[in-house]
């Protein structure tokens, strides 16, 4: 089967790309608000002010001619992540898992050495890996040393978890997964797995990867039915209120779980995709509606993620194919 | 909601007042809604530039008489402070423009619509006078190459008429004939022709014609061979078949003995001009261009030459933005740089689209393998674009080069091209192809061809052409139809795809 009938898409509730834009986005994303989405700095800073934590910024650089510093900057760090901080889909991130004899060696394996590192952060500054190719800013990192759950799930990257927010209520949650085939990255048409997870519980709800639906990670073998996130509340919590800091009513949010940290917020996104429906093997449209119609929303994160947890709940176990 | 009704009823009165003035355009006007109800013709300007020296001027300028192949249906003279006069004189028909004193840049136009004839003889009778053959004089080595290629062709030829057609063809044989690559050197074939012919004591002289192509600027004159054959004049082509007869879309302007353009009273002469094919509606041609009144005042027939033969390109740009919305909206088809595929396209209709997508193609090709040796040289990113905008007009000129050796005519429709683009494309599509892989290149790459070819059809259908054209007002529909895609949120063809799998379960 090649296609599926509009009519199809439309009895399921699946939210199409120009409908995102135009009444999702469109009506409820303020223009001016996007860059303090898409600039990282940004998101960091207004992150302090509201106590959402971040995974620790340690440098920022601005020009090309500061890259001088870098070797002085990265003194004392053990391993590290280099990001354009206006950098989109995780393009132009470089992780550094630990420095041996002056040698850098990345998430995959392979070593780098300062100069490259030097070249990396000039590409970023000139707006390489920038939305529309604007000049750009690297932030240094620190590492996220994943909760010991999440390490055993994947190959090479940190699994994240992407939560759509509307007007601050989590509406729908996916927990992605890096394989050897999307070579450690977390996007879904990269071969990335993506678990769609019960709002109400954190478990596994369905999985896919290349749009088809998986029951095991082809390379740690992890049944993905039995997952289920731990200290789900917390996260959840968390997601909604990314809503406050932003102020973007329609809005993706996308934590990690670090090990000693708890849940932390890795980035916003003003344009969340739409294949977190398919990992969910569900339509937005329906909850979105429901979120819609609400007369008002509680300005407590805590009872909106409570609200998302008892309304959008994933019916009860339907027999699987 | 109220909005949206605000909205859509707005959009529906552009549409109908779009077709409103499209039905009055019509029938007022009688410009017929089909291009094939129409007579086309073609409007030529001619542009006298020269600078006055402040004295008396006198400009004198030959103007077409019985053009073979072409009816003369309308003619005008506009050059503020001018007075114009048409005289026929024994050197045929002239166009004079007088001033009593005049200084610095003067800009003289002459108009005339010519409708395309069936009868396309040359022959004209000759003046009150036989023409005499002038004497020739040359010097040697020349003299021996003219008379012994003179010889040549007079022992294979019978009559005035074959003997011009052997001279033709050795002539053409350009470096392939010693005694004519030398008498070449420091003339014209058809300079040489006429010199040849009067040798031979058959009276001949150049007549000017002009080569009648759409939406051309500044162009000059070419030069034709006039040549008296049986009694009459005759016009020969000195084109590979060597015949007589006018090439077909040939205007032939001047046919005397006299110059094209005389100036008394001025220096820097020069006369240049401009063409674009009309079409006309028969109807129309009797009302001539007495308008004026009503629609016809906002008629783009109004407007100089060289800007109509612009804005005739121009006009169909809304239709390319019109595709792309279309195909990416909801056909959801991926372009790279959102655009592109417009001047894409408009660049095909320059070159057509088969040599435009190889010479493209080529482009874009050569310019991805040369940026991926570029990516190690580690450039900041403007820098590394500047250089491929420099690759990219040297791998046009090289392509010209090459193409020219070859035999094929790449040469002149690649430089429309738009370079800029094409350098952005080259590193878009450089930087997707490291950052995604070759797959992903293909599929936007594609895309954008895909676009560019459906919009390019779309620009080239005759009935959209001849619409934007003559009936401007057709815009405010396409301008509502663009308005209306930026509303739809259905789903995307592409999406019925992406989502197929949403079917499987359950």
């Amino acid at each position: 089967m090649m296609l599926i009938r509009p009519s199809e898409l439309k009895r399921r509730g699946i939210l199409g790309m120009n409908r995102r834009n135009l009444d999702y986005i469109g009506r409820h994303n303020a223009r001016h608000l996007f860059p303090l989405v898409d600039n990282k700095i940004k998101t960091k800073r207004l992150a302090r002010e509201y106590g959402v934590p971040t995974p620790t910024l340690r440098h920022v650089i601005d020009t090309q001619h500061s890259i001088r510093d870098l070797g002085e900057q990265l003194r004392g760090l053990d391993g590290f992540a280099i990001k354009p901080a206006k950098g989109a889909g995780g393009k132009g991130i470089m992780v550094i898992r630990k420095v041996t004899d002056g040698l850098f060696v990345k998430g995959s394996g392979q070593t780098i050495d300062l100069e490259g590192l030097k070249r990396h952060c000039s590409n970023i500054l000139a707006g390489l890996h920038s939305l529309a190719g604007s000049p750009d800013s690297v932030i240094i990192e620190d590492l996220i040393d994943p909760d010991p759950y999440f390490r055993d799930l994947s190959v090479e990257g940190v699994p994240d978890i992407r939560v759509i927010i509307f007007r601050g209520i989590p509406v729908m949650a996916m927990l992605r997964l890096s394989t050897h085939a999307s070579d450690g990255k977390a996007n879904l048409h990269q071969g990335a797995i993506g678990v769609g997870l019960d709002l109400a519980t954190g478990h596994c709800v369905h999985a896919v990867q290349y749009s088809n639906r998986v029951l095991t990670h082809p390379d740690t073998g992890v049944t993905l039915d039995r997952i289920a996130i731990p200290d789900w509340e917390n996260l959840l919590t968390l997601a909604a209120s990314c809503h406050d800091l932003a102020g973007l009513g329609y809005l993706g949010a996308d934590l990690v779980v670090d090990q000693t940290r708890g849940p932390l917020l890795l980035e916003l996104n003003a344009r969340p995709g739409l294949a977190i429906q398919v990992a969910n093997g569900e339509g937005l449209l329906p909850r979105l509606q429901r979120v819609e119609n609400l007369e008002r929303v509680s300005p407590d994160a805590a009872e909106r993620a409570g609200f998302a947890m008892t309304h959008f709940a994933r019916q009860p176990a339907r027999p699987t194919a | 909601m109220k909005q949206k009704t605000v909205f859509y009823s707005f959009m529906a009165l552009l549409i109908i007042v779009g077709l409103s003035l499209l039905w009055l355009r019509y029938e007022q006007l009688g410009i017929p809604l089909m291009p094939e109800k129409q007579v086309r013709v073609w409007l030529v300007e001619a542009r006298i530039d020269f600078n006055a020296t402040g004295d008396e001027t006198l400009v004198n300028l030959s103007l077409p008489e019985n053009p073979p192949g072409f009816q003369l249906l309308s003619e005008q003279a506009a050059s503020p402070g001018y007075g114009f006069s048409r005289i026929s004189s024994p050197e045929g028909r002239r166009g004079e423009w007088s001033k009593r004193e005049a200084e610095g840049l003067q800009n003289l136009y002459y108009k005339a619509q010519f409708a395309p004839t069936k009868e396309r003889d040359s022959r004209q009778p000759a003046a009150a006078e036989l023409p005499e053959p002038q004497q020739i004089l040359w010097e040697e080595p020349e003299a021996t190459a003219a008379s012994d290629l003179l010889s040549a062709a007079f022992q294979s030829s019978s009559t005035e008429a074959s003997l011009t057609r052997e001279l033709i063809k050795t002539i053409n044989k350009g470096e392939g004939d010693q005694n004519a690559s030398l008498l070449l050197d420091d003339m014209s074939p058809e300079q040489l022709l006429v010199r040849l012919l009067n040798q031979a004591d058959v009276p001949a002289r150049l007549a000017m014609g002009l080569e009648l192509e759409d939406a051309r600027r500044n162009q000059s004159l070419t030069p034709l061979v006039d040549v008296f054959v049986d009694g009459q004049w005759q016009i020969f082509d000195m084109g590979p078949e060597g015949g007589n007869g006018v090439p077909e879309d040939v205007l032939v302007w001047h046919r005397s003995d006299g110059p094209v353009l005389e100036v008394m009273g001025g220096v820097n002469s020069q006369v240049r001009f401009s063409m674009i094919r009309q079409t006309v509606p028969a109807l129309g041609l009797a009302q001539g261009q007495s308008g004026g009144r009503g629609l016809s005042r906002f008629s783009l027939y109004q407007l100089p030459i060289e800007e109509q033969g612009m804005l005739k390109l121009l006009l169909l740009l809304p239709i390319g933005a019109l595709v792309v919305a279309f195909m990416r909206i909801i056909v959801g088809i991926q372009t790279s740089g959102t655009f592109m595929p417009v001047l894409i396209a408009l660049a095909f209709i320059q070159t057509t689209l088969v040599p435009g997508l190889i010479a493209f193609l080529t482009i874009v090709g050569l310019g991805l393998v040369l940026r991926g040796y570029l990516s190690r040289l580690n450039l900041l990113l403007v820098a590394r674009i500047a250089t491929l905008i420099v690759l990219v007009v040297l791998l046009t000129a090289l392509l010209s080069v090459f193409g020219h050796e070859l035999g094929i005519d790449l040469g002149m429709t690649i430089t429309f091209f738009p370079m800029i683009i094409i350098a952005w494309t080259i590193e878009r599509m450089s930087i997707l192809w490291e950052e995604e892989g070759a797959w992903e290149v293909l599929i936007q790459g594609g895309g954008s061809l895909v676009v560019a070819i459906i919009a390019y059809a779309a620009m080239q259908l005759p009935l959209v052409t001849h619409l934007t054209f003559n009936f401007p007002e057709v815009h405010l529909i396409i301008l509502a139809l663009i308005l209306l895609t930026g509303q739809y949120t259905g789903y995307k063809v592409s999406e019925l795809y992406r989502f197929r799998v949403m079917a499987d379960d359950r």
